[in-house]
This record gives structure tokens, C-alpha cells and sequence, in this order.
């Protein structure tokens, strides 16, 4: 599917989605409640089948957070960035680890590095951060570790 | 003729006349003793070097090369090191067993010296069940590495433990009885008996069809009993770190290490006095110019010789090929090794009675 | 009884009676850097596997927040150190997405050639890895003389044989050195007289056979769903090859095959690679010969910035895809830097796979997976 028709069908399935054509691939900007059932659509049905989320981030703008998820179809070869704003200070989200499984890993990534609550979560769990790590997250800009961090 | 056979009468002849009988006997033991000990570390040094020299040579590499000429010391100076490095006893260790047991791997080792036959009529305990004595001791090296591996209190010791006792004592079975099949040639289960019924031709090209398929599953039961790859469960350095070894260090890890050698050698001995001939030079049937060159070759070059040659062979296997699975290890031997060595038992004895053999 | 030390940190582990907890690693001969799983058994049979990342994490998507565009690419040849030159490929692609550069043909062309000998590179250390995972050792030593002369190919012309940092924005940082051509000519004769012996030597030994076949299985559904890629997925005929759906540089030019196998088990996921060798060499001779004359970098200003937006390249590593994704906020640094990397993604997929096997077979399965620990924790 072209950008165009990948507009039209996933305004008929979220309609409060708004979107935005910078980028390379359609950017769809969707609440963060209304994400786990627009993924669940996007990953089921036949004509969008995007089954391959091959990059999932987040973003610290410092006002809020935005979770990234890039999603591509294995079956039409089309992509989409699914965009969605989250609180700095109450990040929370539903998981998709129940939809696509790298999410998992993805997500407790996220998790530490940047604080976000997924809910529903089967395993949020520290994983690359050693264990009983209690200071900030280290990817959130207002991160300071005077020790290791060098600023040039 | 030059021979060690003379050389033992001639130190008898001279015990006995400046010495009672009591004490030329204890005399002997003790020489003998020494000689033992002597040989079990010039043929660790030795098997150590011809190992990693082989595996070079396998490995488009030159291997050690800088300690002695060729790097012919480098054995030595590894022991050098090994007995001044600290031997640790981790803390939670059944302290006695874990110290006991590589002195029962050794013990094991040097017990199994007894009934082979280095050279024509020189050996040092001529007893009437060699062979059986061998496979019968040689069983008992499986409990110094169960002991090595429960006392180690390491899981990883505790399973290479466990797979070797279950490694070693299938392959006990189709080791024994490839043995029996050449003793069922023979007749006999003395060491110099089946070495002197090799005298008109060894037993792998007398006994041909059974005691090739004996042959090949002895090399393959022995290299599982000696625990070297590609049936290395019980180390499988990449699986379990060392296995049963993983907590020893120092003297203690060496003589667990010289009694793998140990045993490949003496495995290998076996090896070439049932099937290769012992010190029995090579003989075809009547050919009596023949025989009598290969007669001037002496009788120990020929055993250590063929010795030699299965160690390579072995060594060869174990630079060569991938390790095995566990489940594979035992449906290897239990599917297959054992039902063709007992199928084989059965053609041996019927070429027996029957005289098909040469 | 036997003693159960107290390694259990975790609350998630909840050993049931008979069950064994076993760490394997950080250091441990298998994982090839430190990694750490633990693994829960029942005797010999894996019933989970947890790993535990980031002994070597040194946060590189931090670090590149504060380095410019020229600079963060040399922090990204530690990613995965052994396909450094495509990490550097990506970054330096995603810059000029970002800049609309145009490069230059000759670039192209040396970017594919270094790209295609650092496949061979990796996947020959790969194999000899895998090898030494399975009890060989021999194949180790095998596999270094080969990958010896592409390294020594690679210090002559871009002065490193590990972490090259050769690309740079707009094209290769200096031109290619006079011999690269004879060099690369008599690799490829060495290659040719060689390649059978990993045959003979790994391939068809009948012990390593049965030890890959039908061990690992991972199916093109889960392959997708774990987000799998590179050899690990088109084991499982899942077609991922970014050079082939979505091409970059001249990679739509050539001729090549996106090499699939059907099995899904570990044995296909080591014979993608064996045949992905030999497509890397059909790359080479196609170029080696054809290179064009021009400029080896496009002009470019010194200070480097990217316009306000999102940018995200894609290319094929010898792991699989390795994502940049680049935010930018208009200034000399990026706002924002996020590697996907293929072993991140590769691992997740251990635990499915491994359970219900053996021991010797998950360190089968983790040779198969090529598992580059700098790669995963980043």
C-alpha cells in the first residue's frame, strides 16, 4: 500500500489518529490508550498485516516522552512509524509483547533507560542495568552522572 | 643381543648374589616402583608435547617452540609451573574427597602398568588374567571423577561427573568385549600368550573380519573411556567450562590431567597387544627372511611403536571431529556399539571352532 | 545432599524441586564475551533461559547525544566490532539521507566491496566459533587463514584490520590503496582453493550433522513475531535480506541471491551463511574489476547539520538489520540516536528455541544465532 491508502485505512480504523508526512514512511500519532487496539488491527488485519515491528524506542522531548514504534508488513513490504506522547513524570503505556514478541526485549529496554511503565507487561525487569539500580533513568536528558559521563 | 629382558636378568642375577632372597625381592619392588614412576612422568612430558605438537600440525600452526630445542621443554617447564602454583580448595568442598580423588586417578593409572609387556619377556607382574585385570581397573577411574565432581560443589563439576559416569560405564561393555573377542582367538587371557599367538601374524589381519569390526570398536569404546573428544562430555570445555575439573588447580588438576595421558597410553598398549602384536615384530606367515629382518628391529621399538600410533590416532579424532551430545553419546553405544560387539562375539567364537582364521 | 548455593537473585526464578540453576557466564568459554544467562534444568533438559545483559553496555546512544555527526561514527564501529565497517555504513548513510548528499559512484563501489569483505570476515569467524562451540577446534585456525588476508586487505587501505572507521559522510574517508585490486583478486583464488575444506572438515561430518539437524527449531511465524533477522530468520525462509528489499547504494545493480533455506533448525541457519560466503564473493567479482574512477567523497561542509526531522536507514550487517535512527533538532549533534541492532533481537528468540533441548544443543543454538555481545548491550 502507498502512503495514501495507508492513511485512509488506518483513519477508518483510529479516527482520532492524526498524521504527518516528514519523514520517509507515514508517522501516525496515536494516544497512548488508544495504541494496544490499533496495534492489535494493525498486526491482524489482512490488508495492513503489519507483523514485523523492527524498532521500537522512546524519546525524551524533555516537556513529554514519545514512544516510537516502527512497524513494517513482511507480506506488502509497507511501513509505518506509530508515534505516541507520553508524561514525563507518569509514563505508562500498554505493552505489545503480547503481539509482537521482540517487543519484550524492546520494552524492558525502554523500561530502564527511560522509565516508561508498560502495562500488562509479562517481565518488566531491569536487564541491562545491573540489578538494584535505583538512580535516574540514563537515557532521559536531565540523566547526570558526573563519574563516568565526559562532556565535550 | 641388547635387550630389556637381559638387562632385568642381569640386575637379578646381581641382587641375588650380594643379597638374601628377601631382601633381592624387596629390592626388586622398589626399582620397579621407581621405574614406574619414572615412566609415568617421562611419558606425561612426552604425550603432552606429542600432543600439542600434533594438534599443531593439524591446526596449520607451529605450536610451542620456544622453550628447549623445538620447543621440547615446554612440558616441562608447564609441570614446572603447575607444582609451585597453589593447589586451592574451594570452601564449600567435601575437603577429603575433593583431595582425595585425583590421587585415586593416579593410583588408577599406575595400577594399570602392571600387566603390559614392554618388551619381549619383560613385564612387571606376569599374571594369567592380564587382560582381565586391565578392564577391571580400569573401571575404577570413573569413581575418582564422580568423587571429583560431587565434592567440587559446582554444578558444573556435578554434571560432568554425572555424564561420565554414565559415559564410562557403557562403554566399559563394548570395550570388554572387543577384548573378549580376541580372547576368544587366543585362548588365553595372559598378556604374553596373545602376544606369542601373534608370532605368525597379528591378530587384525589373522582374525580379519571379526577382529577388524573388534578393532574399530575398541578404538572408539576407548576413546569414549578415556574421556577425550569427540566424547569429552565429561570436560566439554565449551558446555561445563572443565567439567569434573573445574575447581582443581595446580598439582591437583595435573594428575587428573597426566592420568588422562596415562590412560590414553596405556588404553593404546592394549590396543596394540591384542589386535597390533605387542613388542611381537611383523611376521608373515613363512617367510623366513622376512621374519628375521623385522627380528633385528628390537622388540620394545616395536611396541612403543604401535603404541604410538593409536596415541596418534587418538589424538587425531580429537582434533578432528565435533563432541557429541549425551543422548547421542549413549544411543551410540547402546544402540549400536554394543548389539555389533555382541553380534561380533558370536562370529569370533564360530571362526574358532571352526578354524576359519589364519 | 547437594549444597544449593545461594545464586538465586531473581524473583522470577522459581526453582521447582529437581530443577538445577545454572549460570552460564559472564564468563564462560561458549558466550564469546559476557554474556549471562541463567539457565534452569531438569538433569540435562533446558526448561528456561534468562539472559542477563549488560556487562559490556557502554551506552552508545548517550554518548553519540554528544558527538557530532563526523564523530559518533567511529564510537559505532564498537557496536559489532566484527562487521565495523557496516555499522560505520549505516551511520554514515543516515547522515546523508539527513543531508541529501549525493555520493559519488567510485564511493559506492568501495562502500559494497569493504561492506561484502566484512560479511566474509564475520561469517568466517563465525564459523570457526560455532565450530569450537561443538568441541572442534581445528576449524578455529581454518577459518583465521582466510579471514587473515581480508584483515590484512582491510589495514592497507583503511589503516585498522578491526575498527576500521573508513566511512564518512559522503563517501570513504581516503582512496583505495594502489594493490587493493591484486589483493582482493588473490583472496578470492584463495577462497575458491579453500572453501572445501569447510566442507569436508564441518560440513559433512556426519557427529556435526546430527548435532544441527532438527536441534534449534524456529519457525518463520516466530522468526517474524521475535523480530529475527539476517541468517537466523532466513534459516527459517523468512526473506530479510535488506539489500534485496530495500536496496542502498549500488546493491540493486548487481547480481546476487538472497540465499533462504526451509529447515528453520540450526543446520540452516549455518548453511545461509556457508552459502552467503560464496554470494558475497559473486558481489565482489562483479566489482572488483569495475571500479570507477572519480572522487572517493563528496564535497561536504566541515560542520555537519542535519535539518530538524527523523531519519532511518536500514542495512544488512552480517547479523541482519541494523536500524539508525537519527532525531534530529537541527544542531551539530544529534538529539537522539537509536541503533537497532540485529543480536538484540536475535536473542530474544534463545529462549523459545532452547527449551526442551540439551545443554551441548543450546550452545549449538547460541554458535547458530552469531551472538555478538558488544552488538547486544551496545
Amino acid at each position: 500500500m502507498t502512503k495514501e491508502e495507508l492513511k485512509i485505512k488506518i483513519a477508518e480504523l483510529l479516527p482520532a489518529a492524526t498524521f504527518d508526512e516528514t519523514g520517509e514512511w507515514l508517522n501516525v500519532h496515536a494516544d497512548a490508550k488508544d495504541w494496544l487496539t490499533l496495534a492489535q488491527q494493525l498486526c491482524n488485519d489482512p490488508s495492513l498485516s503489519f507483523d514485523y515491528l523492527f524498532c521500537l524506542t522512546c524519546i525524551d522531548w524533555k516537556t513529554h516522552l514519545s514512544m516510537v514504534y516502527h512497524l513494517s508488513s513482511t507480506k506488502y513490504r509497507h511501513n509505518i512509524v506509530v508515534k505516541s506522547k507520553l508524561d514525563t513524570h507518569q509514563p505508562e503505556i500498554e505493552t505489545v509483547s503480547f503481539i509482537w514478541r521482540t517487543a519484550e526485549f524492546h520494552e524492558r529496554e525502554v523500561y530502564e533507560m527511560f522509565g516508561v511503565n508498560f502495562l500488562n507487561h509479562p517481565d518488566l525487569r531491569l536487564l541491562i542495568l545491573p540489578d538494584g539500580w535505583e538512580g535516574k533513568n540514563p537515557l532521559r536528558k536531565d540523566f547526570e552522572d558526573p563519574v563516568n559521563m565526559i562532556k565535550l | 643381543m641388547w635387550s630389556f629382558s637381559n638387562i632385568a636378568d642381569q640386575i637379578h642375577e646381581w641382587l641375588s648374589s650380594t643379597f638374601n632372597p628377601t631382601w633381592t625381592l624387596i629390592i626388586e619392588m622398589v626399582i620397579a616402583g621407581v621405574c614406574v614412576i619414572g615412566l609415568f612422568a617421562a611419558l606425561g612430558l612426552v604425550l603432552v608435547i606429542m600432543e600439542r605438537k600434533v594438534s599443531a600440525w593439524i591446526q596449520i600452526r607451529l605450536g610451542p617452540n620456544r622453550v628447549g630445542p623445538k620447543g621440547m621443554f615446554q612440558s616441562l617447564a608447564d609441570t614446572l609451573k603447575l607444582l609451585v602454583k597453589e593447589g586451592m580448595t574451594p570452601n564449600g568442598a567435601d575437603k577429603f574427597l575433593f583431595n582425595l580423588a585425583p590421587f585415586i586417578a593416579m593410583i588408577v593409572a599406575m595400577l594399570l602398568f602392571a600387566p603390559i609387556a614392554f618388551a619381549r619377556d619383560f613385564q612387571l607382574w606376569d599374571l594369567n588374567i592380564g587382560v582381565l585385570y586391565v578392564s577391571a581397573v580400569s573401571s575404577i577411574m570413573v569413581i575418582s571423577i564422580l568423587m571429583a565432581g560431587w565434592s567440587s560443589n559446582n554444578k558444573y563439576s556435578l554434571m560432568g561427573a554425572m555424564r561420565s559416569g554414565a559415559q564410562i560405564v557403557s562403554y566399559e561393555l563394548s570395550a570388554g568385549l572387543s577384548i573378549l573377542a580376541i580372547v576368544v582367538f587366543t585362548g588365553s587371557l595372559s598378556v604374553p600368550d596373545i602376544v606369542r599367538s601373534q608370532a605368525d601374524g597379528w591378530w587384525i589381519f589373522k582374525g580379519h573380519i571379526p577382529a577388524i569390526i573388534a578393532f574399530i570398536i575398541f578404538l572408539i569404546a576407548v576413546t569414549a573411556e578415556t574421556n577425550r573428544a569427540p566424547f569429552d562430555l565429561a570436560e566439554a570445555e565449551s558446555e561445563l567450562t572443565a567439567g569434573f575439573h573445574t575447581e582443581y588447580s595446580g598439582m591437583k588438576f595435573a594428575l587428573f590431567f597426566l592420568a588422562e595421558y596415562m590412560n590414553v597410553f596405556i588404553v593404546c598398549a592394549i590396543g596394540a597387544t591384542l589386535f597390533l602384536g605387542g613388542w611381537m615384530p611383523f611376521h608373515i606367515g613363512n617367510w623366513e627372511g622376512f621374519n628375521h629382518a623385522m627380528d633385528w628391529i628390537p622388540s620394545s621399538v616395536w611396541f612403543f611403536g604401535k603404541t604410538f600410533f593409536l596415541i596418534f590416532v587418538i589424538m587425531w579424532f580429537r582434533w578432528t571431529f565435533p563432541r557429541l551430545r549425551i543422548d547421542q553419546l549413549l544411543n551410540l553405544e547402546w544402540k549400536y556399539l554394543l548389539p555389533i560387539s555382541m553380534f561380533n562375539i558370536l562370529l569370533a567364537t564360530l571362526m574358532a571352532i571352526m578354524g576359519w582364521h589364519f | 545432599m547437594y549444597r544449593q548455593t545461594d545464586i538465586i537473585s531473581d524473583s522470577r526464578i522459581s526453582p521447582q524441586e529437581g530443577d538445577l540453576v545454572i549460570n552460564v557466564g559472564p564468563q564462560h568459554p561458549a558466550t564469546h564475551g559476557v554474556l549471562h544467562l541463567v539457565i534452569t534444568l531438569n538433569g540435562e533438559t533446558i526448561k528456561k533461559v534468562e539472559p542477563h545483559l549488560g556487562y559490556i553496555h557502554r551506552s552508545i546512544e548517550k554518548m553519540c547525544e554528544s558527538l557530532t555527526y563526523r564523530q559518533f561514527i567511529y564510537v559505532t564501529s564498537r557496536m559489532d566490532y566484527l562487521s565495523a565497517h557496516i555499522n560505520n555504513h549505516a551511520c554514515a548513510l543516515c547522515v546523508e539521507k539527513g543531508l541529501q548528499v549525493e555520493v559519488p559512484a567510485r564511493a559506492q563501489v568501495i562502500r559494497v566491496l569493504m561492506d561484502e569483505l566484512t560479511r566474509i570476515a564475520s561469517h568466517e569467524l563465525w564459523w570457526g566459533a560455532m565450530a569450537m562451540d561443538l568441541g572442534a577446534f581445528t576449524p578455529f585456525f581454518h577459518a583465521f587463514r582466510e579471514r587473515e588476508t581480508i584483515n590484512d586487505i582491510m589495514e592497507e587501505t583503511c589503516g585498522a584490520r578491526l575498527t576500521m572507521n573508513y566511512m564518512v559522510p559522503g563517501g570513504v574517508m581516503q582512496d583505495l590503496h594502489p594493490d587493493f585490486q591484486k589483493r582482493v583478486k588473490e583472496f578470492i583464488q584463495l577462497y575458491k582453493r579453500k572453501i572445501h575444506e569447510y566442507d569436508e572438515l564441518v560440513t559433512d561430518n556426519i557427529i556435526f550433522q546430527n548435532r544441527m539437524k532438527s536441534v534449534g527449531y524456529l519457525s518463520p511465524e516466530d522468526a517474524i513475531s521475535y523480530g529475527c533477522t539476517g541468517p537466523t530468520a532466513r534459516g527459517s525462509s523468512v526473506s530479510s535480506d535488506i539489500r534485496k528489499l530495500y536496496p542502498y547504494e549500488i546493491y540493486d545493480k548487481l547480481e546476487f541471491d538472497e540465499v533462504l533455506e526451509t529447515g528453520g533448525d540450526s543446520f540452516a541457519r549455518y548453511m545461509i551463511r556457508i552459502r552467503e560466503m560464496h554470494e558475497s564473493i559473486r558481489i565482489i567479482e562483479q566489482l572488483i574489476d569495475n571500479i570507477p574512477e572519480g572522487d572517493f567523497q563528496a564535497k561536504t561542509k566541515a560542520v555537519l547539520k542535519l535539518p530538524k526531522g527523523e531519519f532511518y536507514t536500514r542495512v544488512e550487517t552480517a547479523r541482519g538489520e541494523l536500524g539508525v535512527y537519527i532525531v534530529s533538532e537541527g544542531g551539530t549533534t544529534p538529539y537522539r540516536i537509536k541503533f537497532r541492532s540485529p543480536g538484540f533481537s536475535n536473542l530474544s528468540v534463545l529462549d523459545h528455541i532452547a527449551r526442551g533441548s540439551k545443554i551441548g544443543d543450546l550452545v549449538a543454538m547460541m554458535g547458530t544465532l552469531d551472538l555478538v555481545i558488544p552488538d547486544i548491550d551496545r
